[in-house]
């Protein structure tokens, strides 16, 4: 099965997503990564006005099979996190790009975007492993 | 290490039905193949099955079969009569639990000219080198022979409400007679793949789902057909991921995580595995005997989380802000939408209702003492 690599996302090694959308960027975690977690129970995110930085944990994702740490793709404060994949976390295994998204972040340093992996680069990584 | 692991005849089967493949002591398995919850529900609901030819299978043959095994296991084994099984635990001198395994009196096979008792055992795969030397060391001196039962052949375990009505249409045998933990050999016929037609399968109505079902024996080819035949006509294959979450849901212990070498059957909740009425001998009696007049200090119980949070092995129980104990098994129940879990708490903290915790990453989740099992079926 082809996961989805949208184009118009950036990409962490700890394969969260990155989305720009005018000054915010949309996060979340990539088809992949909940493809390997299995069947998804439970979200835990950060509250809105919470400091993120790059490379730290801010979350985690439980699946029945294993509990995975998420970590900040970019530095940033959350405005919004998604209340409805904590209460249904089959929104992020059904839509990880739509429905299913997690945090909406003002970034501290929008150079960092520049930092994560392009779709090409992060679909050849997927290929690799 | 992955080149070291073992793999079952249907190794390569598994892998074509898009198993995702883990180690598991010792074995290469599937740990799921189209998804867990999905396999999960096809168990509770139809019917789904599962590769388990890395459990152990041991023959033990010899006048006095039972006798001899009797001195090793805490339950009756003259409750029992041929054709009939029981779970029990082989336990060590003091009083611990070194595997959980089923045991199923053969009577006195023809094969064996009537003059000799056989028992089968099917044991725990990453206990199977080691029960087999304790049973050679203490039963061969009593003129037992014990034999690898299992050798190449394929261990099925075919579970659900419509376990039975499918594999009596497609192998035109009749279960009807065979209670729960009953078992016998029957000969597959009907529809069966030319493979398995004509084949003899040991098939024993026990399982690890808290479904009714079977798990039968059969040697590679037939096996390796069956599994084929099944699957073509939409039984659904399961991995270890929603074996673990049924077992889980019918409260069925995990050797090696709720349980191991120094839990007493007692302390594990498996009393009813202990027949101290009985007069006969069996290593690690003394022990239970004492736990059972004085009581055990901690026992295993089941717990209901309040959130969503999973307790896994390992994390901490706490009562009142303290560490009282550790959860052995949890998981998110499918059937139930609820967080569950397996955990060894003091003995005054075992009612029904009590009001623990669990530290799940830094947090002390709120937690119940609930009766086990999770689930019963209806």
């Amino acid at each position: 099965m082809a996961l989805q690599v949208p184009d118009d996302c950036r990409y962490a090694d700890s394969h969260e997503y990155v989305r720009p959308e005018g000054e915010l960027v949309r996060v979340g975690v990539s088809a992949f990564a909940v493809d390997q977690l299995g069947d998804i129970v439970f979200v835990e995110l950060p509250e809105p006005g919470s400091v993120l930085e790059r490379g730290s944990s801010f979350g985690t994702v439980e699946s029945v099979k294993a509990v995975e740490e998420l970590y900040a793709p970019i530095s940033g404060t959350v405005e919004l996190r998604n209340e409805a994949v904590l209460s249904s976390p089959e929104e992020l295994q059904n839509d990880p790009y739509g429905e299913g998204w997690l945090l909406l972040v003002r970034p501290s340093d929008p150079a960092q975007l520049d930092d994560l992996l392009q779709p090409a680069s992060y679909r050849s990584k997927l290929e690799g492993s | 290490m992955a080149e070291s692991l073992k793999r079952t005849p249907l190794n390569g089967a598994c892998r074509a039905a898009g198993a995702r493949m883990v180690p598991f002591e010792g074995w290469e398995m599937p740990v799921q193949f189209q998804g867990l919850v999905q396999e999960h529900r096809a168990v509770r609901e139809r019917c789904g099955v599962f590769d388990i030819s890395h459990m152990g299978v041991l023959r033990l043959r010899g006048d006095g079969a039972k006798d001899a095994l009797q001195a090793l296991v805490p339950s009756d084994l003259f409750r029992i009569g041929p054709g009939e099984a029981t779970y029990t635990v082989l336990l060590n001198e003091a009083g611990g639990i070194r595997d959980d395994l089923i045991v199923y009196d053969r009577g006195r096979p023809e094969d064996t000219d009537g003059a000799r008792d056989e028992l089968l055992l099917i044991i725990n795969a990453g206990c199977a080198e080691a029960d087999t030397a304790w049973l050679r060391q203490n039963l061969e001196p009593a003129g037992l022979v014990i034999s690898d039962r299992k050798a190449d052949g394929v261990l099925l375990a075919l579970q659900g409400p419509e376990a039975i009505g499918r594999l009596e249409a497609l192998a035109a045998v009749d279960l009807s007679g065979l209670p729960r933990f009953a078992h016998r050999t029957f000969t597959l016929a009907g529809s069966a793949a030319a493979e398995a037609a004509g084949a003899s399968a040991f098939v024993a109505r026990t399982g690890y789902t808290g479904e009714d079902g079977v798990e039968l024996l059969l040697d590679r080819a037939a096996g390796c057909a069956l599994w084929a035949q099944l699957l073509a006509e939409g039984v659904v294959p399961c991995g270890l991921g929603a074996r673990d979450t049924l077992r889980l849901e019918a409260a069925m212990h995990l050797y090696g995580s709720d349980m191991d070498s120094s839990t007493t059957p007692l302390e594990a909740a498996l009393g009813w595995l202990v027949h101290l009425e009985m007069p006969a001998s069996f290593i690690g009696r003394e022990v239970l005997e004492r736990q059972s007049a004085e009581g055990v200090s901690r026992r295993l119980v089941g717990l209901k989380l309040q959130g969503r949070a999973i307790a896994r092995h390992g994390y901490p129980v706490l009562r009142q802000g303290q560490v009282v104990g550790e959860v052995t098994s949890g998981t998110w129940s499918p059937t139930l939408g609820e967080a569950i879990a397996l955990a060894y708490v003091p003995a005054d903290s075992t009612r029904p209702g009590t009001e623990l915790a669990v530290e799940i990453r830094g947090k002390a989740e709120p937690a119940m003492v609930v009766k086990r099992p999770f689930y019963r079926r209806a």
